[in-house]
């Protein structure tokens, strides 16, 4: 039932952004510039990274997680990775840190080594910080877990 | 949200409990469920939506919807990894503002170049198309009508597309965005190897001793490459890294040679490689004097501006820029001898130890080197030279098409090789390498299409750089855009691109699956289908073709570009598009849609809708009634089997991972031109090239020669372009996901702390980046992860609200055509 209202509130909205373009300005087409060609807008301040530490769930179990904190001036380099310093499995102890995931500690065979993959060894490749910006376009990505909701009640 | 890790257990208590105590509880309030049928997903393969590097990637679906994406395990590319980007496919269809219905600049319920989109219907959206195309057509002839493509486009797209351009409406008028990123590369492997695409394959990677990146920042731009060559570097330590840019990047994380030279100066520093090799007496004398001819190329060619512009009237060899002369060994030798290490030091501003630790990792018999570059060699008004002198070096020491030793052209698009390349979407170019100028190759494709000589023009048609001079000139008149967004794309948008669109006289079309800036630009907008809402074809930089099936249904009416393309073709009859003499003689054409002779040809509906897989859809099959992308696939192979480029059956790809071609007795080749690996070499000769009569590639002399436009007391400051790891092109699809859109969420200036303290900024301020064609609004950034020299500023161009290219030179490589974004001079002031 709720996912089914779900379903149909993203249609809703898929019809109401087709209700909206029932006629639009040129200003008005493009949702990532809503400026006319000819005019340069004025940039936003630039946003603070999001330092909450506060972990943000992901959209699915394979999404590589966001990091929740400031990394700048975080060096990643043939000397040292910063990182690992509380992400690494010997550091979460005195980090409190989550584990790098065990996928870290393979080779492109799959074969488990002692420490971290050499291939995964640049993080910000796959994990980036979140600036406090606001959204341009809303995302219509349904969790499968809503998917899962609806196909259970309908199938009782 | 606020509860804390004892909390969160305590509030759970109560569902284990009751569990224990074998109370039934509705399936929504347990937290784990265990049906299998529940849990289920759909998993199937499909390549990465993004860049180059072709990551394979395991889409899964469910009820319709992509609901999560993960590194394909069992591909050779990315064995199970993907980038940031490729991680978050899962989002890119769902932006909330997919294109729904055509729409048409309309005032009153009529056409209006200046009225508000209004969404009209498909048919209304053709009718009104075909009308502009037939009136052009009639008045000024198939040259006035054009095309702009993409290497986002699946092969069977861009093959339809040059079909329906070259084929249907005569035009060669037809050009890929490719031309803005790999034509440079193109020009490069015709002119030294007389065929296209790396001789070489990501396996390299794994057994070269030293990488040296020229121009290309492959930590953000093709990360999961970058992964390989730090897996090499870091788990072999005798592995060197070399990495050559205008300005510091992430990249320069793992260089053990970091080297950063002023713009324009990588000519000299290659050619000192080559007199350095020389001079120390390192040149493999048996392979240059079996596998190598040497030549001289014409120097002073200008700069692919407009011929009005003073630079291209005072360049003396406009006309023959592709021209070269034979010479020897020694007259070579003699040519790279000026580029001695204090000169070249002098004008790179590379301290000479430097240069010499790179020249050894050439000139050093035991090391196997691979050499990568992207856009700072290809977006060069001297790309195409860029490209025969890095072959030079790796010619010269023979260590090319073996394991470790390979000159490797990286692609910035999907299927820039297997579509704009391999298919020939460009303007001078036809499937398979092959030429509209060469009669002998026109006859070839117009065999194969069955259709009457005569037909495909034997003059190239406008390049992408030319077709927005066109359009603003009057002479192309109507224009579609496809997968792609140019207006933000394509330098010199204030002068040449915009008012080309804008121009009264001229009818643009374009078609995406979200509103883009071009978009906004055009008169015509068509919702495309996108990705896994599609049946697909990509070729990756290795010459891998990978395959991927319709996994999901666009949104609202939005059709694939196939479909629209097939569509459209319906309207016309040959009678409206081809000459009275053709006809005349060949009157068993007469009357027929363009449908009828491009896709009912006896090749492209050769394979019955059942041969379908059904456990996919495949909306265009249905639609048509038979297996169309097999069709296309089918008869667009037979252009290359056999003669070098052989692919393998349409079906065979939907099962493998990707295979690399030629594709010889069902066998994929890693390395050209080397003997046992390469089933076209023969026997006996160790290496051959080919695609030359000769069999030998050709080693080139060519001089340095400054940019265009150098900073000056006015305009003081280096301005270089490119990308950003979390966003892809110019953002349409990574801005509408919030995890990328909020990690890189505004364009900003990169700029030297000294440069910023010089004009009184501070990080965060708003500045305007003006050249002599252009300015934009941004902010300051002196810190973050690309750090220039002082003298340059970088500034990506993926912000649709912060367009970058009213500030570039639309100045090009006069023999490749492709647009050199990363020079020109432009002053920073206080907004």
């Amino acid at each position: 039932m709720k996912a089914g209202k779900i379903l149909s509130m993203i249609a809703l909205l898929g019809f109401s952004f087709s209700l909206m373009a029932a006629s639009v300005p040129e200003e008005k087409i493009a949702t990532l510039r809503l400026a006319p060609i000819e005019v340069e807008p004025t940039p936003p301040a630039m946003q603070k990274v999001i330092n909450s530490d506060v972990k943000q769930v992901r959209n699915y179990p394979m999404q590589p997680p966001v990091i929740p904190h400031r990394i700048d001036g975080y060096q990643i380099d043939l000397k040292v990775n910063k990182c690992m310093q509380c992400h690494a499995r010997n550091s979460t102890g005195h980090s409190q840190a989550p584990m790098v995931s065990v996928t870290h500690y393979m080779d492109r065979e799959n074969n488990f080594l002692a420490s971290l993959s050499p291939r995964r060894y640049y993080c910000t490749q796959c994990h980036v910080s979140q600036l406090d910006a606001k959204i341009l376009v809303e995302n219509d990505f349904v969790d499968v877990k809503e998917l899962m909701k609806h196909s259970s009640t309908t199938e009782h | 949200m606020s509860m804390n890790r004892r909390e969160f257990m305590k509030a759970n208590a109560a569902i284990a409990a009751a569990g224990v105590a074998g109370m039934a509880l509705p399936a929504t309030a347990s937290n784990l469920i265990t049906s299998s049928e529940q849990t289920k997903l759909e998993w199937n393969k499909a390549p990465c939506r993004f860049c180059g590097t072709g990551c394979s990637v395991i889409v899964a679906t469910r009820d319709g919807k992509v609901v999560a994406t993960h590194g394909d395990a069992k591909s050779e590319v990315n064995k199970g990894l993907n980038c940031v980007k490729g991680y978050f496919l899962s989002k890119i269809m769902y932006g909330r503002d997919r294109l729904q219905t055509p729409m048409l600049r309309m005032t009153d319920g009529k056409y209006d170049k200046n009225g508000e989109f209004t969404p009209v219907s498909w048919d209304m959206a053709f009718d009104t198309m075909a009308e502009k195309w037939k009136k052009t057509i009639k008045a000024k002839g198939p040259t006035a009508v054009g095309m702009f493509g993409s290497g986002q486009w699946t092969v069977w797209e861009g093959y339809a597309a040059v079909k329906l351009m070259k084929a249907g409406f005569g035009s060669n008028n037809i050009d890929p965005n490719a031309r803005h990123c790999m034509a440079s590369a193109v020009g490069g492997f015709m002119r030294t190897f007389g065929i296209d695409e790396p001789m070489g394959c990501y396996d390299d990677m794994e057994a070269a001793d030293a990488f040296v990146l020229w121009g290309s920042n492959m930590a953000e731009m093709h990360p999961i490459l970058w992964t390989r060559v730090t897996d090499r570097r870091l788990s072999a330590p005798h592995v060197k890294v070399a990495v050559l840019s205008t300005f510091q990047h992430r990249s320069f994380d793992l260089a053990d040679l970091p080297i950063v030279f002023t713009p324009q100066t990588d000519l000299a520093m290659l050619n000192f490689i080559a007199n350095y090799i020389i001079q120390n007496d390192k040149v493999d004398k048996d392979f240059i004097s079996k596998h190598v001819n040497f030549r001289k190329g014409e120097t002073d060619i200008g700069y692919g501006l407009r011929a009005s512009h003073p630079l291209q009237k005072k360049a003396k060899n406009v006309d023959t820029a592709g021209d070269s002369t034979p010479i020897d060994f020694e007259e070579f030798k003699k040519f790279v001898a000026d580029y001695d290490v204090e000169s070249v030091s002098k004008l790179s501003g590379v301290p000479e130890h430097k240069l010499i630790e790179l020249a050894e990792l050439y000139a050093d018999p035991k090391k196997k080197v691979t050499s990568f570059w992207t856009m700072g060699f290809n977006q060069h008004t001297r790309g195409v030279w860029c490209n025969n002198l890095i072959y030079n070096i790796h010619l010269l020491v023979g260590k090319i098409s073996t394991p470790g030793n390979s000159p490797f052209s990286l692609t910035g698009q999907p299927s820039a090789c297997g579509t704009a390349r391999e298919v020939g979407t460009f303007s001078h170019r036809l499937p398979a390498d092959m030429v509209v100028t060469n009669p002998k190759h026109r006859k070839l494709a117009e065999d194969i299409w069955n259709i009457p000589s005569g037909i495909i023009p034997p003059k190239p048609g406008y390049h992408a750089v030319e077709q927005n001079r066109r359009l603003k000139d009057g002479d192309l008149n109507c224009y579609w855009v496809q997968v792609n967004n140019n207006m933000q794309a394509a330098a010199n948008m204030n002068e040449e691109g915009l008012p080309g669109y804008r121009n009264p006289d001229n009818f643009i079309v374009v078609s995406d699956a979200y509103p883009t800036v071009t978009t906004q630009a055009g008169d015509l907008i068509l919702p495309s289908a996108m990705w896994v809402e599609k049946e697909g074809a990509y070729g990756n930089a290795e010459r891998r073709t990978q395959f991927w099936h319709q996994m999901v249904q666009a949104p609202g009416e939005s059709m694939s570009d196939l479909w629209q393309l097939m569509e459209f073709s319906k309207r016309f009859t040959t009678d409206e598009v081809w000459s009275k003499d053709v006809l005349d003689a060949n009157p068993e054409f007469k009357g027929k849609t363009l449908f009828e002779v491009l896709y009912q040809n006896g090749n492209v509906e050769k394979f019955p809708l059942s041969d379908t897989d059904p456990k996919f859809m495949n909306n265009e099959a249905k639609h048509f009634g038979f297996y169309v992308q097999k069709g296309l696939f089918e008869e667009y192979a037979e252009f290359g089997r056999g003669h070098g480029h052989d692919l393998a059956d349409f079906d065979r790809y939907h099962t493998e991972h990707g295979l690399r071609w030629p594709v010889v007795d069902g066998k994929e080749t890693k390395w050209r031109f080397r003997e046992g690996a390469d089933p076209y070499v023969k026997a006996g000769k160790g290496f051959e090239f080919y695609g030359k009569p000769d069999g030998k590639a050709v080693i080139f002399a060519l001089p340095y020669e400054p940019a265009p436009e150098m900073p000056d007391e006015e305009f003081d400051i280096w301005l270089s372009t490119g990308r950003v790891l979390e966003h892809w092109h110019s953002g349409s699809m990574t801005q509408r996901v919030p995890e990328l859109y909020k990690a890189f969420p505004d364009a900003v200036c990169f700029m030297h702390p000294d440069d910023a303290k010089k004009r009184g900024l501070r990080r965060g301020d708003e500045v305007k980046v003006i050249s002599r064609r252009g300015e934009i609004k941004t902010r300051v950034e002196t810190r973050g992860r690309n750090k220039p020299p002082v003298g340059l500023v970088f500034v990506p161009w993926f912000d649709a609200s912060q367009l970058i290219n009213k500030v570039t030179l639309d100045a090009t490589d006069p023999l490749s055509k492709q647009t050199d974004f990363k020079k020109c001079a432009v002053k920073i002031v206080k907004a």
